[in-house]
């Protein structure tokens, strides 16, 4: 294998690996902390998306619209655990399904309002080539998202007030409110965390994907792999998850192409769940969460 | 109410009986496509462009003096409700004729039940080819039409080709197709790959297509998540020309991506919306006056109107919406019709139909240009397979034979 070819399947890991974060930090971060499985994960993402590119259309610059996207998936993200979410803290199953139905009801309403598609946005940045290849430039953003998200949530646990609150509410909710944590209120901001690390997946792909009511399911497996093997940390379980599973992916891909790619990562999926049942983070912290 | 009635009844009695049995007898066709799911932006418009045809069928007074009626469930995107909705439209509508459905996997789960409940069937839409069903119609075009396209490319604009495509039935048998066509006229595979409806990023595809040096790139993009290739190809600097038979047609994709994306792909069509004819003028017209919110008027849009109009003229044809007096005109009388293509013709012993081809180009504003005209395509290529439906009642399935190499 030549350098240049050595660069494009660092790049293509890269890529997958990025994917594979940004998909499923939002999701990771909600499970991790609450316990709660987001069925509305995809819909979130999906509304990232389309503030990005509504905003984008009405003449903001990318990177102001990818911030309307995120805001919105995060207002979306406090309403419902106003008004739902937070009626079911202690009945994660039935938590389950009433974010699954509000996920529908969200792609529909979006069809309803927006029609079946958006004009996409175009990939900003352009391209570099090298040696007979050329490569996105926007790609290496994503990468580099993909790297920041979960360094940046574990700064954000290990050294903010917020952090130690929420670290205090995950281990033991009892204790954490008779010394005076507010646990309503460490809630809310969790999921509101999580809906918008969900909608900067959206706001981030926004630009090379296109805008459909049901997009949130082309990032929706990934996720769920993802938080499977590695269980509900960012930077213990997502992390190398995502690596494990980009490697795979990658590695396939390239050799026997898309379809064996695809069945290799769930194939690698299935085999870490018989490994490690608790997850990547328990076997790597030695603890479930933080 | 009684009174209301009485008055209507005698008041069409002093217009005349022809009236009456008209109000009282509708032709029903019964239509079942993708409004909501996955497949809405494509099906959207097939419901638009029955309802078109109905309405001006109805305006010219209808058929054998009966008017038409569309019964119209949402098939969701789901082949699941095809079957579900293709039951409750024969059974307890009693529809005189089924249509609709997108792809070939919807089609493949009406015909069953088209067949058992002894219902025509219309399959309005551009599909893969070789399906000889004398239950059938099949109004849209078929590879040996639009993949005129292919020896146009070879012949235009070089000979190493590579193939993508959707990793299923319609995307493998186009595959067999191109090579097939690629081996006779000349021209070089330099690489294949099928791609899983899942799969959203290609970045791998795209270093691949770089690695093989194609001078030009066969694309079957199928869905939403397909579409994605041409932004991230086209974002990783890949200038190669592209030709496809839907790429532009069924999610117009050089109205949806921004440009330059879809510059130089090239499409081998029996309709788009931007064709300059004068039968398209005023077609294109007619729609955006009955819907002028329509996105794009695609190409099965176009085939879902000429389908209606086809079964129309079948129906006119046979005196009668009676299942085998339509199958046997179908098989027996010139059956065609004025469409935005120009006049179309069914093929008496396959039940399709013969198209109009263009080959056209996106350019980098995206519009589109016209290349050649080919003028009208036969759908020729069940008939040397053997399929004679005026011979031989049957329902069987060809698929082109792998060419040997």
């Amino acid at each position: 294998m030549t350098q240049v070819e050595l660069i494009a399947l660092a790049y293509q890991f890269g890529l997958a690996v990025a994917f594979l974060i940004l998909s499923a930090a939002g999701l990771a971060v909600i499970f991790g902390m609450m316990g709660i499985v987001n069925m509305a994960h995809g819909e979130l993402i999906m509304i990232g998306a389309y503030g990005t590119s509504i905003a984008n259309r009405h003449g903001l610059p990318l990177v102001l619209a990818a911030l309307c996207g995120v805001l919105a998936s995060t207002a979306t993200g406090v309403l419902l655990e106003r008004t739902v979410i937070r009626r079911f803290y202690d009945r994660p199953s039935e938590s389950l399904v009433m974010t699954w139905a509000i996920g529908l009801f969200i792609s529909q309403a979006a069809l309803i309002v927006f029609g079946p598609s958006l004009p996409s946005i175009s990939s900003p940045l352009g391209s570099v080539a090298f040696g007979g290849f050329s490569l996105s430039i926007y790609g290496l953003l994503l990468i580099a998202f993909g790297l920041a998200v979960p360094v940046a949530i574990y700064l954000l646990l290990s050294t903010t007030t917020f952090g130690l609150h929420a670290r205090a509410t995950m281990q033991n909710v009892e204790v954490a409110r008779a010394i005076g944590i507010n646990s309503g209120s460490v809630y809310s901001a969790t999921f509101a965390l999580g809906a918008g690390l969900a909608g900067l997946a959206g706001a981030l792909y926004a630009p090379t994907m296109s805008a459909v009511p049901n997009m949130g399911g082309s990032f929706i497996v990934q996720a769920f792999v993802t938080v499977v093997t590695g269980g509900g940390n960012l930077v213990y379980g997502t992390l190398p998850a995502a690596a494990g599973l980009g490697l795979v992916q990658t590695a396939l891909t390239a050799v026997f192409g898309n379809l064996v790619g695809v069945l290799g990562l769930l194939a690698a999926v299935i085999v870490s769940a018989k490994l490690f049942p608790n997850g990547l983070a328990h076997r790597l912290s030695g603890k479930r969460f933080s | 109410m009684k009174y209301l009635r009485a008055t209507a009844v005698c008041s069409a009695l002093l217009v005349g009986f022809p009236l009456l049995a008209a109000a009282e007898s509708p032709i029903k066709i019964g239509l079942l496509e993708d409004q909501t799911g996955i497949l809405a932006q494509g099906g959207l418009p097939k419901v638009h462009g029955a309802e078109l045809a109905v309405a001006e069928i109805n305006a010219a007074g209808g058929v054998l003096g009966r008017p038409l009626e569309l019964v119209v469930y949402d098939a969701q995107s789901d082949n699941q409700r095809y079957q579900e909705f293709a039951r409750r439209l024969t059974q307890s509508d009693k529809v005189d004729v089924l249509m609709g459905g997108l792809t070939s996997a919807s089609r493949v789960a009406v015909q069953p039940i088209a067949e058992r409940t002894k219902t025509l069937y219309f399959y309005n839409n551009e599909y893969e080819g070789g399906t000889c069903d004398s239950n059938m119609a099949i109004t849209g075009v078929v590879p040996e039409q639009y993949l005129a396209l292919i020896p146009w490319m070879l012949k235009n604009v070089g000979k190493k080709v590579y193939i993508i495509a959707a990793d299923y039935n319609f995307g493998q048998i186009l595959g067999l197709w191109v090579r097939k066509l690629v081996k006779e006229n000349g021209g070089t595979l330099v690489g294949e790959e099928y791609i899983p409806l899942s799969v959203s990023q290609f970045g791998q595809t795209i270093s691949n297509i770089q690695a093989a040096k194609p001078d030009f790139v066969f694309t079957a993009m199928v869905g939403s998540n397909q579409v994605a290739y041409f932004q991230q190809a086209s974002a990783a600097g890949l200038k190669i020309p592209m030709a496809s038979p839907i790429n532009g047609t069924l999610l117009y994709e050089h109205k949806q991506l921004p440009r330059p994306v879809m510059a130089n792909m090239y499409l081998g069509v029996n309709y788009m919306e931007e064709l300059k004819t004068d039968e398209n003028k005023g077609f294109v017209e007619r729609w955006r006056a009955k819907y002028p919110n329509e996105p794009y008027i695609n190409q099965p849009g176009e085939d879902s109107y000429v389908g209606v109009k086809l079964y129309a003229e079948a129906v006119r044809a046979a005196g009668s919406a009676e299942r085998t007096a339509v199958i046997k005109a179908i098989e027996t009388k010139d059956i065609c019709t004025e469409s935005p293509e120009g006049k179309i013709c069914f093929d008496k012993s396959t039940h399709h139909v013969s198209h109009r081809i263009h080959i056209v180009k996106v350019e980098a504003d995206h519009s589109v240009t016209t290349v050649q005209d080919l003028g009208i395509v036969q759908p020729s290529w069940l008939g040397t397979m053997g399929c004679d439906l005026t011979k031989k009642a049957e329902s069987k399935q060809f698929t082109p034979e792998e060419p040997k190499h």
